[in-house]
């Protein structure tokens, strides 16, 4: 019994010690994957980068059986791997330092045809945060630009859920195993994209997140993309990580700009400072990648024509930033039960939202 | 020959009158002591012996049986020594028996002799007149306590020498008392005004104090949650006699009561710590006591930091906060006590106190959410109202013109009150806060205008029915507040701001 070439590529993948770089290396010594399989220990530790450990595992793990078995559970999962020797295999990555050897897959990959961008920014967000990643996402999908994230909390997971409410596909760059939804909050994003868009990662089935590995699929998001958009990052960082490694592989960066003197906002405003481009509205993004703009931006024009004297004063009271309705009391200088009953209508209407409880601000949907 | 006198034991927040009889006869020398007794009242036996004897009188040595009837219940304490000793004393000669038949003898005796104070003397002295017994002789320092029940007269004895002189010699001993309760004027404590700004604080309290609703306030540390919720007593209505006379009893059976206060006029604020077992917080434990929502009752029970109590001791006031009494049981019965106490609860919204504000809070959203779900969620659906306290700013610290006086506040309330009180007449029911869902639907009807309102919060809220229920509850409180015989649009715009705290408090799906 013989393994086939995807079981291979399978079984090279999954090795927990041999990494991207372990994985080139062996691939341009001992050129196919059979090779490898079949090399012995001796042969394996002349390949520079492999130590005696990583021989020994290589050699250890030659369980046919158990391979097949894993192979096989994987497959029946929807879950399948995309390794470079396949025309699928993203050429974009190719181009990037210590490339993947293979990606797992749940879904599709991008479509190198049309353009992706990046959206990445601080787990803990603001509200402001969290409205700019949606709106940006839906607008960028409404005219067919692709997103990528990493489907962390916070921005990232707002980014997939405003793609969501787009066109085009989102996709999420996991640091964990393909088959493992992490967090577990995002199962719904999880689902949605393995349908449309796609789910990507490094590490095979049952790898858990660790540490180490959310920087390193950091740089797949970065080598997938076109462009990124930070929206909100503190000082350090993770997602200037991505946004480093961008600048590296070539990529165009943006960055939302946030007030100054606010934590989260550090980090972003230092990329405008080191030359990123400040976004204003997703135009600014989509002019950038010359695209005939086909779906004008849905966003509501806030008419003030269709608001009261009353419901203005109020609405001007409120901000893209959350405010407790005794702060707008206070601003608005009307009675408690008036100014109550106006934002209930204003918030009827859909312009201001409640995302936590009596604390407002401006929806921009 | 037989002789006796009476006393009374404790049986929850009541009393029941207990018979001493004692008998001398001859045989073995030896002092008897029958009846269901405790350990600690077993022990009287050589209190009374020896403090007679101190006190001058000699005691035959015979045969002497004492008997505590009805034998059927369970004695404890030590406020029998007192009436075995008048009877033993009218035994050997000393008391005329027929001094002793309308007359209650109340306290501890000490080795020489003299008469000391005990715990739950107000519901002893109220179960004596309840006999329509003339004279209740209580020690000294429990004479201001025994005074709040009118109509039986009431003295302080220091020693047994005392109540012999004054048996046989008619020496004279003043009857105690106290200013009716009518004439005795509430202290004056803390006072709203004391607290600047915090308007929707304030106005939420007010709300929950009128309606009886039990409401919860979230905020940062120092926003004031505590200082607002020491006030709330000012605000209620004064108490009546009969309320005072119930929580006075609470208190003197807990030994809460003594000669500067000898009863209470002010309603409870009782604050326990989060670190209360089970037993304080409900009551019970081997000599049975009220526990903290007892001492709470017609106050505020205040619960700081709700996340850190023990949830199985929280969940314990499920029944207090429904029945609005404790029922505890124990193999001689059971024991019922009051505790109609409004629930006040405070907490951070997050482990470090500043969530929304995400410049000073960087809790990540599970450990956010985590620090929610520590309180327990039955608990949560007994609470009305919830509103968030935010930290209070430099312009409102400073301000100069003075915030409303409690008792302002306090007269809306009374005004409110009256109109639900009148309005649940047939009803079982006094308030909105224990309005039943059905209630809710005959009280609380909608116009189709503000219906077509509650159609849109409901919907864009994501409103259990019960949050439903509440919201129109609370709005229900409102409109009374404000004279208002409809629940107009004001009302539930207002009602929808405090709703409680539910599923959606700080955004569970955190991405929608």
């Amino acid at each position: 019994m013989d393994l086939i070439q995807k079981e291979l590529e399978f079984w090279l993948a999954s090795l927990p010690a041999i990494g991207a770089a372990k994985a080139i290396q062996l691939l341009e010594k001992l050129e196919t994957e059979e090779a490898i399989f079949k090399a012995s220990a001796e042969e394996l530790l002349k390949v520079p980068k492999i130590t005696e450990g990583d021989a020994e595992q290589i050699v250890r793990n030659r369980n046919i059986e158990i391979i097949k078995q894993k192979y096989e559970k994987m497959c029946q999962q929807g879950n399948r791997i995309v390794s470079i020797h396949d025309k699928e295999y993203p050429e974009k990555l190719k181009t990037i330092a210590s490339y993947p050897y293979a990606l797992f897959l749940r879904g599709n990959l991008p479509d190198e045809k049309k353009v992706s961008f990046a959206i990445v920014g601080a787990r803990n967000c603001t509200s402001y945060g969290k409205e700019m990643a949606k709106w940006f996402a839906r607008e960028l999908s409404n005219t067919g630009i692709q997103i990528i994230s990493g489907m962390a909390y916070g921005i990232d997971s707002y980014a997939h859920c405003g793609a969501m409410q787009g066109d085009a596909d989102t996709f999420a760059v996991l640091g964990c195993g393909i088959d493992i939804c992490y967090p577990r909050e995002n199962f719904e994003l999880y689902t949605y994209m393995s349908n449309k868009g796609g789910i990507i990662s490094e590490y095979g089935p049952g790898v858990p997140g660790r540490a180490f590995q959310f920087p390193m699929r950091n740089r797949i998001i970065s080598g997938l993309c076109d462009g990124i958009l930070v929206v909100e990052a503190r000082e350090k960082s993770g997602s200037l990580i991505t946004a480093e490694l961008a600048l590296e592989q070539g990529k165009d960066i943006f960055a939302v700009p946030g007030r100054i003197g606010d934590p989260l906002s550090v980090g972003s405003l230092n990329l405008i400072k080191e030359g990123a481009v400040p976004v204003l509205t997703p135009t600014d993004i989509i002019e950038n990648f010359h695209i005939n703009r086909i779906a004008e931006s849905k966003r509501k024009n806030v008419a003030s024509a269709c608001l009261t004297a009353k419901e203005q004063v109020v609405y001007d009271c409120i901000s893209l930033e959350e405010k407790h309705i005794s702060i707008i009391l206070e601003e608005s200088r009307l009675l408690m039960s008036d100014t109550m009953s106006l934002l209930l209508k204003l918030e009827a209407k859909g312009m201001i939202r409640q995302n936590i409880k009596n604390y407002y601000t401006r929806s921009i949907l | 020959m037989f002789f006796h006198s009476y006393c009374a034991a404790i049986q929850g927040i009541d009393a029941h009158v207990i018979s001493v009889e004692v008998d001398i006869c001859d045989g073995l020398p030896m002092f008897s002591l029958v009846g269901l007794l405790s350990s600690e009242t077993k022990e009287a036996k050589d209190r009374v012996r020896i403090s007679v004897r101190n006190s001058g009188y000699r005691i035959p040595t015979k045969h002497i049986t004492v008997n505590l009837s009805p034998a059927d219940i369970r004695k404890e304490g030590t406020a029998f020594d007192f009436a075995i000793a008048v009877a033993l004393l009218a035994a050997i000669g000393r008391i005329p028996q027929k001094c002793l038949e309308h007359a209650m003898f109340i306290g501890e005796l000490s080795l020489n002799g003299s008469v000391k104070g005990v715990n739950g003397v107000l519901p002893m002295v109220y179960a004596a007149k309840k006999r329509q017994m003339k004279y209740c002789f209580v020690a000294k320092e429990n004479a201001m306590e025994a005074a709040m029940v009118e109509g039986i007269e009431i003295k302080g004895i220091e020693n047994l020498k005392e109540i012999v002189e004054y048996f046989t010699t008619g020496k004279r001993i003043d009857s105690a008392h106290i200013p009716s309760f009518a004439e005795q004027k509430e202290e004056k404590r803390e006072d709203f005004s004391e607290v600047s700004g915090q308007e929707m604080m304030k106005r939420a309290l007010e709300i929950a104090v009128c309606g009886m609703h039990n409401i919860l306030m979230i905020g940062p540390p120092g926003a004031g949650k505590t200082m607002l919720a020491k006030r709330i007593p000012s605000i209620m209505p004064e108490l009546t006699f009969e309320e005072s006379l119930e929580i006075s009893k609470i208190y003197s059976i807990s030994g809460l009561l003594g000669e500067k206060q000898s009863y209470i006029k002010q309603r409870p604020f009782r604050s326990p710590h989060h670190s209360i077992p089970s037993t304080s917080l409900i009551g019970g434990g081997h000599r049975i006591k009220p526990g903290e929502v007892c001492l709470a009752d017609g106050g505020v029970l205040f619960l700081d930091e709700l996340p850190e109590f023990n949830t199985n001791t929280i969940d314990m006031l499920r029944q207090p906060l429904e029945e609005h009494q404790v029922v505890i049981s124990r193999i001689h019965g059971s024991y019922t006590f009051p505790a109609k106490f409004m629930m006040v609860a405070a907490m951070n919204p997050c482990k470090c106190g500043f969530y929304p504000d995400r410049n000073r809070c960087n809790c990540s959203e599970q450990q956010v959410r985590k620090y929610l779900n520590k309180v327990s969620r039955p608990l949560l659906d007994r609470i009305d109202l919830s509103v968030e306290a935010l930290e209070v700013t430099y312009k409102e610290l400073v301000r100069k013109e003075k915030a409303e006086s409690s008792a302002e506040i306090r007269n809306r309330i009374k005004r409110a009150r009256k109109i639900q009180e009148e309005r649940y007449a047939a009803e079982t029911i006094k308030y909105n806060g224990q309005l039943t869902a059905k209630q809710v639907e005959k009280y609380c009807s909608l116009a189709k205008k503000e219906e077509r309102i509650m159609e849109q919060v409901f919907e864009t809220m994501e409103l259990s029915a019960r949050g439903y229920h509440k919201i129109l509850k609370v709005a229900r409180t409102i409109a009374d507040l404000d004279g208002s015989e409809q629940i107009l649009e004001p009302h539930l715009s207002e009602a929808v701001c405090y709703r409680g705290f539910d599923k959606k408090y700080w955004g569970e799906k955190a991405w929608i």
